[in-house]
């Protein structure tokens, strides 16, 4: 009940602020930053009363019959995994909207309407049990992306808008046809159907380890595998459905390109997770048992994505692009890490996951931040602004030192243990790897050294230092990286059961 | 049953004729010609029309299908249902028509009579079974057709569309009864129920090949396809579409095809659909083919268009697509599928020719380009012509999503996969061109000297008779009915 009422306060908060005056901004603004401050404090607690020692699915709600047809209920619940997602995703709910809360000049009203739907959608999605839920609540997030994209992006937001809606929706389609294949043999044991069809992750997951059934056969695990997998890579993004991510965080507003790196990128992990992994691991050995070219594709999409992406994020002289392109670079660990299929690859992988959320998330704040200030993002434009706002030097040098992987920070922990997992299985590519993290150190300190030293730009002499609300939207994130720096079990307490229980799973092919 | 005695379960047929009727002499007795006394009259006679439907339905619904006038039509589940659904799209065609402000009004009558009779032929083809009746049926929704989309008697596209639409609609009705004399020769029976069976003795036996048959249905399926607008026979619609008054495309889009997909359903999966026919005769392959390319075509053709009616028309070719998909599965959950479709479709297509009607009327045009910065311009009717068009392209979790689910469903579950690999990637392409309008609405602004658009509350309570249940219909749990509904269609054995 508590879960449900998390995803559904947002919801709730979308119709008030639709039905506030449009004249009382302030009034829209406030309200919202109730809604989302609401599904923090109820993620806090979650956070706070989840029983780490075991790996079963607590506050659950449901399952509750919603269409008979076809067996569809409803039906929420978290595992750490999970729980650990909504924290992130409950935290960014309200960073976005102070982020939001000068530099959105027009429709306001509309805009927080529509960033109150995306997150019921993204809660929705992470605490869903039922695998139509799951792909409604992953299709919710859809369309108000592409209006906030579309309608308070920059110069090219039309394009990217619709690109960002065709990619993912052409992933979707995919992904249902091989949803609608799952229900359909959801039944059949030893080729006879028996009993009800049936939607339900967990006894999805039971049946596809039962010996006989249809969910079972490697051949069918194969395919359905793919299905999900082309429409997760689309979101993570995985090269080479990844061409839509730069155009939409280029020309998406700051706190929209917060949720977008932070938690849309996270949906399709924890996709892959959730269901590409626990539900069909014959299909997933078949990518990952390091044997021929299949063997080790999904490995090798790890390594393209971490040595692509960061080399392409070496070549970008825009401020967000080179972020963006980061990004995809980063999310390579989380691939590998889970191709890796052992404890600390899986581990390392979740942790990436979190860890990426708010890294990325605190850098595109800062790119926001100098973007407000300067009107644009070119990197070679600026120069020396460590003597005009040191404060926001800091906090750049911070979440880049984070980004890059220094050990102390949290960035470097689930690299690390994805790396460390990776190389047990695919020794070559994990060495090969990690030229992603040596360029990713070289561009993230040749921007420091562009943007920060050298002389004052004598444009900028006047540029204001960064101010409270700006510092109250990085502070959060700022103690998070440091925190899981030192004591990254903080967070690995939370899954470690459940990455144990998936292992267990995937081991028992 | 006899004549006489089939009257009383004729009796909504009968009360749609009497309205006719009576819109005719109001009209001649009518002082002020301009008022809209015979629109309302129409509309009293569709409510009439309605209650008659739904009293006939549940007295006597109980007892099973009953063949009415020694066997010529048929009272069912199945044909309760289309009528339900062509009344509430005739109502909403009346309402728009007296909203709309390109119909003359000097011929109010003509045009009301003539709605209610194209209406009549509807229903009888929701419901012969006999080819005889199925071909009179056709014609009469045919002909009074063809008026109505040439009736803005001052605009040389609305000649051009009526036109072209006697053209096509004499070949295609002349290639059907072609067809139709061939099923009549080699059975010597017009009815479809005994049809199937005759056809299996005479193939069994050897006395025809199955070349004959197949000749046949496919001739059958030229005047079938032309009605739902299928490849090959779709080239009329997108200038009928483009050149006839918006209601009355409303209209055809809608009411015509589902007529369209009633007798369809009738003839093939009821009349032709038995396992020991379809041996012999693999026509369920071709309509597959059929299907695909329908969409693919409809969709890509959608892509450049311009003039919003003229998008809308292809994309109703394309969703004619999607529904033979589950004409191809001759299963009860096929055909569920397509009557929930149908109805989530009502609702969300002519949803957006209402959009349609009002940005004629107050913006004056038709084009993309007049929906520019309709979001600040009518913030309303920009939300609700946005959900209808996410509907059409089936973006959960409106409705539309839920009407493609189904059909999908049953698609993979009879093994099409490749059927519904094509029809979800046709989405992913439909996507892009109701993405345009929508992008206009929401993404460009409008121009400078243009104003806000105020409405009525007659016509926000219209506009929500239509949103409302595009958004909510998916979430009921009413699949169970329809199945039940097609599963009345099946003969008596």
């Amino acid at each position: 009940m508590l879960l449900s009422l998390m995803i559904f306060i947002p919801l709730l908060g979308m119709i008030v602020v639709l039905l506030l005056p449009r004249e009382s901004e302030e009034l829209v603004k406030r309200v919202t930053l109730l809604f989302t401050l609401i599904p923090l404090a109820l993620a806090v607690y979650l956070f706070i009363t989840y029983d780490r020692s075991t790996a079963g699915t607590q506050f659950f709600h449901g399952p509750v019959p919603w269409i008979d047809a076809f067996n569809i209920q409803y039906h929420v619940g978290v595992d750490g995994l999970s729980v650990t997602l909504l924290l992130l995703t409950a935290l960014l709910g309200p960073i976005c909207v102070i982020a939001s809360w000068r530099n959105i000049e027009k429709g306001i009203k509309a805009y927080m309407a529509l960033f109150l739907l995306l997150e019921t959608g993204m809660l929705g999605f992470f605490a869903a049990l039922d695998l139509f839920l799951f792909y409604v609540f992953f299709e919710l997030t859809l369309l108000p992306m592409y209006f906030l994209i579309g309608v308070w992006g920059g110069p090219r937001r039309e394009y990217a808008a619709i690109k960002f809606f065709l990619y993912t929706l052409f992933g979707s389609v995919l992904m249902l046809v091989a949803m609608i294949a799952v229900y359909l043999n959801s039944n059949i044991v030893n080729g006879v159907a028996e009993g009800l069809r049936t939607f339900d992750i967990p006894t999805l997951i039971t049946l596809a380890a039962t010996q006989g059934h249809a969910l079972a056969d490697p051949g069918f695990q194969m395919w359905v595998f793919v299905g999900f997998f082309i429409g997760f890579a689309v979101k993570v993004p995985i090269f080479p459905f990844h061409t839509w991510l730069p155009d939409a965080h280029v020309e998406a507003p700051t706190a929209i390109s917060v949720i977008l790196a932070g938690i849309l990128l996270k949906m399709g992990t924890y996709g892959l997770v959730r269901v590409n992994m626990a539900m069909f691991p014959q299909g997933l050995a078949h990518f990952t048992d390091g044997t021929g070219f299949w063997g080790n594709s999904l490995a090798l999409l790890g390594f393209i994505n971490i040595v692509y992406g960061s080399f392409c994020a070496l070549a970008q002289t825009d401020f967000k692009k080179l972020v963006a392109y980061s990004s995809i670079g980063h999310m390579g660990f989380v691939i590998l890490g889970l191709a890796a299929r052992n404890d600390s690859g899986i581990t390392g992988a979740i942790l990436q996951m979190f860890n990426h959320g708010v890294i990325s998330a605190m850098l595109f704040l800062l790119v926001g931040v100098l973007y407000d200030r300067a009107h644009h993002r070119e990197i070679n434009g600026f120069g020396g602004l460590g003597t005009r706002m040191p404060i926001y030097t800091g906090i750049t040098t911070l979440a880049f030192m984070a980004s890059l992987g220094l050990p102390g920070l949290s960035g470097f922990v689930g690299e690390a243990l994805s790396l460390l997992g990776a190389y047990d299985k695919f020794k070559f590519l994990t060495i090969l790897s990690t030229i992603g993290i040596v360029v990713g150190a070289a561009y993230f300190l040749w921007t420091l050294q562009r943007v920060f030293l050298g002389t004052l730009n004598p444009k900028y002499e006047a540029l204001p230092e960064i101010n409270g609300r700006e510092i109250l939207t990085l502070v959060p994130l700022g103690i998070l990286t440091i925190v899981l720096g030192v004591w990254p079990n903080f967070a690995i307490d939370m899954f470690r059961e459940s990455v144990t229980n998936l292992i267990d799973v995937l081991h028992a092919i | 049953m006899k004549n006489i005695d089939s009257l009383l379960y004729f009796t909504p047929e009968i009360l749609l004729v009497i309205f006719a009727v009576a819109v005719i002499l109001l009209d001649l007795v009518a002082k002020n010609r301009e008022s809209s006394a015979v629109a309302h009259l129409s509309l009293v006679g569709c409510i009439c029309t309605f209650a008659a439907v739904l009293f006939i339905h549940f007295s006597f619904g109980d007892e099973g299908p009953i063949s009415l006038f020694l066997g010529m039509i048929r009272l069912d589940a199945f044909s309760s249902f289309f009528k339900i659904l062509l009344l509430l799209a005739t109502a909403a065609t009346i309402l728009f028509s007296l909203r709309s402000e390109e119909l003359d009004a000097r011929l109010k009558g003509e045009y009301y009579a003539l709605l209610l009779a194209l209406t009549l032929g509807m229903f009888l083809m929701a419901s012969s079974t006999n080819l005889l009746m199925i071909f009179i049926s056709l014609e009469t929704v045919s002909l009074t057709s063809y008026i109505l989309a040439g009736f803005l008697t001052h605009s040389p596209r609305s000649s051009e569309a009526a036109f072209k639409y006697i053209t096509y609609g004499a070949v295609a009705s002349g290639t059907m009864l072609f067809g139709l004399s061939f099923l009549f020769g080699m059975t010597g029976t017009g009815d479809l129920a005994q049809i199937a069976g005759r056809l299996t003795e005479l193939l069994a036996a050897g006395d025809i090949t199955p070349l004959a048959v197949l000749i046949a249905i496919t001739f059958v399926l030229a005047g079938v396809g032309y009605k739902i607008a299928s490849v090959p026979f779709h080239m009329w619609s997108p200038d009928v579409y483009e050149g006839a008054p918006i209601p009355i495309t409303a209209f055809l889009s809608v009411a015509s095809k589902s007529a369209g997909f009633a007798l369809f359903i009738r003839f093939f999966y009821a009349g032709f659909g038995s396992t020991e026919l379809m041996q012999a005769v693999d026509w369920p392959f071709m309509l597959a083919i059929v299907s695909a390319l329908t969409m693919t075509v409809g969709n890509l053709a959608a892509l450049p268009q311009q003039n919003v009616k003229r998008l809308l028309a292809y994309s109703s070719i394309a969703h004619g697509g999607y529904l033979l998909m589950g004409g191809v599965l001759l299963s009860a959950e096929g055909v569920g599928a397509i009557l929930f479709y149908l109805v989530v479709y009502l609702f969300m297509n002519l949803g957006a020719f209402y959009v349609v009607v009002l940005v004629a009327n107050e913006i004056g045009s038709e084009m993309i380009d007049g929906y520019r910065g309709l979001s600040s311009r009518a913030p309303l009717v920009a939300v609700a012509m946005m959900i209808f068009l996410f509907s059409l392209t089936g973006i959960p979790p409106v409705a539309g999503f839920f009407g493609k689910w189904i059909l999908f469903t049953a698609v993979l579950e009879q093994g099409y996969y490749w059927l519904a690999l094509v029809g979800l990637l046709n989405s992913v392409v439909s996507l892009y061109y109701y993405a345009r309008i929508v992008k206009a609405m929401f993404f460009e602004e409008a121009d400078e000297e243009a104003d806000r658009v105020s409405f009525s509350t007659g016509t926000f309570a219209l506009l929500s008779v239509f949103v409302i249940p595009t958004i909510f219909i998916g979430f009921l749990n009413i699949f169970y009915t329809f199945s039940n509904i097609s599963a009345s269609v099946m003969p008596i054995q």
